[in-house]
């Protein structure tokens, strides 16, 4: 039988001591939902674990204009989804986390975990892209901080060296006119893994009709989920026209290196890579044009099944 | 791999047990503490079968680690009733009809019990949420959803 010990931190220096001491021996837990499945799975042996779920302070959620969105890495992808400020400013991101399992496991989740366990189809990771999310890490020699889209390195591999930790997401205010919405599309809804996820950012100019800004994110298409920045080039400075907007999609589809498998085959994955970049653009410019769209009404956009 | 102290309030009852370190919430409750109402499904979060309320949350207690869950409040489905009445949940199943197996009903009434701790009077729409996280094989999940809004009506006139 497999097993290993169990090492609780107490604080974040006991953290990076513990992970320094044990290495590539040992895994960081925080939520465990991951880590539990994937250990009896036998796909994840160590020999020890170090809990930072009792490190204090550490989950906590706060927005500033100055500062925009900081997010703790052990806050809860439940308390992400129902944060009123992440509701309301960063829709991408809060139907990122209401696609995401089932309510028992967003309670347990971090937005940590999710990050660093580094999953192409990890459903909070294409919003947090797109919001131009910045890592704060702490390691033995002390703190650095590095854009998300270079923590990434490939399927459940990061840029975090032994002894580091994620300890912030932050997320930069979004101007004014800004709208963002994230679609998963999965065989059986928010339980299943993401066969393909999307999230698009929009903000206009102040006519309200010029592209000032759009970010795309693509995830379960390629070794890590990534922008698709040659789509987004083409929004930039334009009229947001339908006949743009599909185009744009068509650019992040050429950009997708999905694989078969077991929820789609390639070819299928980037005919949706079009139809949920074209979907989600539509609805963030309705959103950045002045439409609010209720949370309610994001969330049952925000999951769409394949039957 | 030694056994270590835990110590938690389970059910309003303090407990102290000693627990494998590798131990799931849902092997310590069962298997240490015998309160088997809370079931093993697919031991993998997918199922709701194991679902319990850690800490005012509702939770898949299989995806929990026992030691982390030192000094917490944890209520199974054997802490709903009192000794004169059934929680209105569980009263509301069973006149609904909200269970046919039983299998999966302690892990959708804890779901429940969770989702009206946070929304008193949510939505039909609210409540398929809430338990979208829980499998059942039998019902077809109409009567559940009924069972759960007369527990809500029920609770809120209560007050």
């Amino acid at each position: 039988m497999l097993r290993f010990d169990f090492l609780e931190a107490r604080n974040l220096r006991h953290a990076i001591s513990l992970l320094e001491r044990h290495g590539d021996e040992s895994r960081v837990v925080a939520g465990s939902t991951d880590f539990l499945a994937r250990w009896r799975q036998g796909f994840w042996r160590p020999a020890a674990v170090v809990n930072l779920k009792g490190i204090a302070n550490l989950g906590r959620i706060s927005y500033s204009p100055q500062n925009g969105l900081r997010l703790g890495a052990l806050a809860t992808v439940q308390s992400i989804e129902s944060n009123a400020q992440v509701r309301r400013r960063y829709q991408a991101l809060a139907t990122g986390a209401t696609s995401f399992a089932g309510v028992q496991v967003r309670n347990l989740a971090t937005i940590g975990g999710n990050v660093c366990n580094a999953s192409p189809a990890g459903d909070t990771l294409p919003a947090l892209l797109a919001f131009d999310a910045q890592c704060t890490i702490a390691g033995p020699e002390g703190s650095r901080t590095l854009p998300l889209t270079e923590l990434f390195l490939g399927p459940g591999r990061t840029a975090l060296k032994q002894g580091e930790v994620l300890t912030q997401l932050t997320l930069p205010a979004p101007l004014p006119r800004t709208g963002s919405l994230y679609i998963k599309h999965s065989p059986r809804g928010a339980m299943d893994i993401a066969t393909v996820g999307v999230a698009s950012v929009v903000t206009l100019e102040e006519d309200g009709r010029t592209c000032r800004d759009a970010r795309i994110a693509l995830g379960a298409v390629g070794p890590t989920p990534f922008r698709a920045t040659d789509a987004e080039n083409l929004l930039k400075g334009q009229e947001l026209t339908a006949g743009l907007l599909a185009q744009a999609a068509e650019a992040a589809e050429a950009a997708a290196t999905p694989i078969d498998d077991v929820r789609g085959t390639a070819g299928y994955r980037k005919a949706m890579v079009e139809a949920l970049t074209r979907r989600t653009l539509q609805y963030s410019l309705q959103m950045a044009s002045g439409r609010a769209m209720p949370f309610e009404e994001q969330r049952r956009l925000a999951v769409q099944t394949a039957f | 791999m030694n056994k270590q102290p835990l110590t938690m309030t389970v059910n309003g009852h303090e407990r102290q047990i000693l627990v494998a370190p590798y131990y799931s919430l849902l092997d310590t409750l069962r298997d240490e503490l015998q309160l088997t109402g809370t079931k093993k499904g697919c031991d993998e979060g997918d199922c709701g079968a194991c679902t319990v309320i850690l800490n005012g949350k509702a939770v898949t207690s299989c995806l929990v680690l026992a030691m982390s869950a030192r000094g917490a409040e944890v209520t199974t489905v054997e802490g709903l009733a009192t000794p004169d009445a059934l929680h209105p949940v569980q009263q509301a199943f069973i006149e609904r009809g909200g269970l046919q197996c039983g299998y999966c009903t302690p892990g959708l009434i804890m779901a429940a019990v969770g989702l009206l701790e946070e929304n008193p009077q949510p939505s039909a729409e609210e409540v398929k949420f809430a338990i979208g996280g829980n499998l059942c094989r039998c019902t077809g999940y109409t009567k559940v959803v009924e069972a759960i809004l007369l527990a809500a009506d029920r609770m809120a006139s209560l007050g």
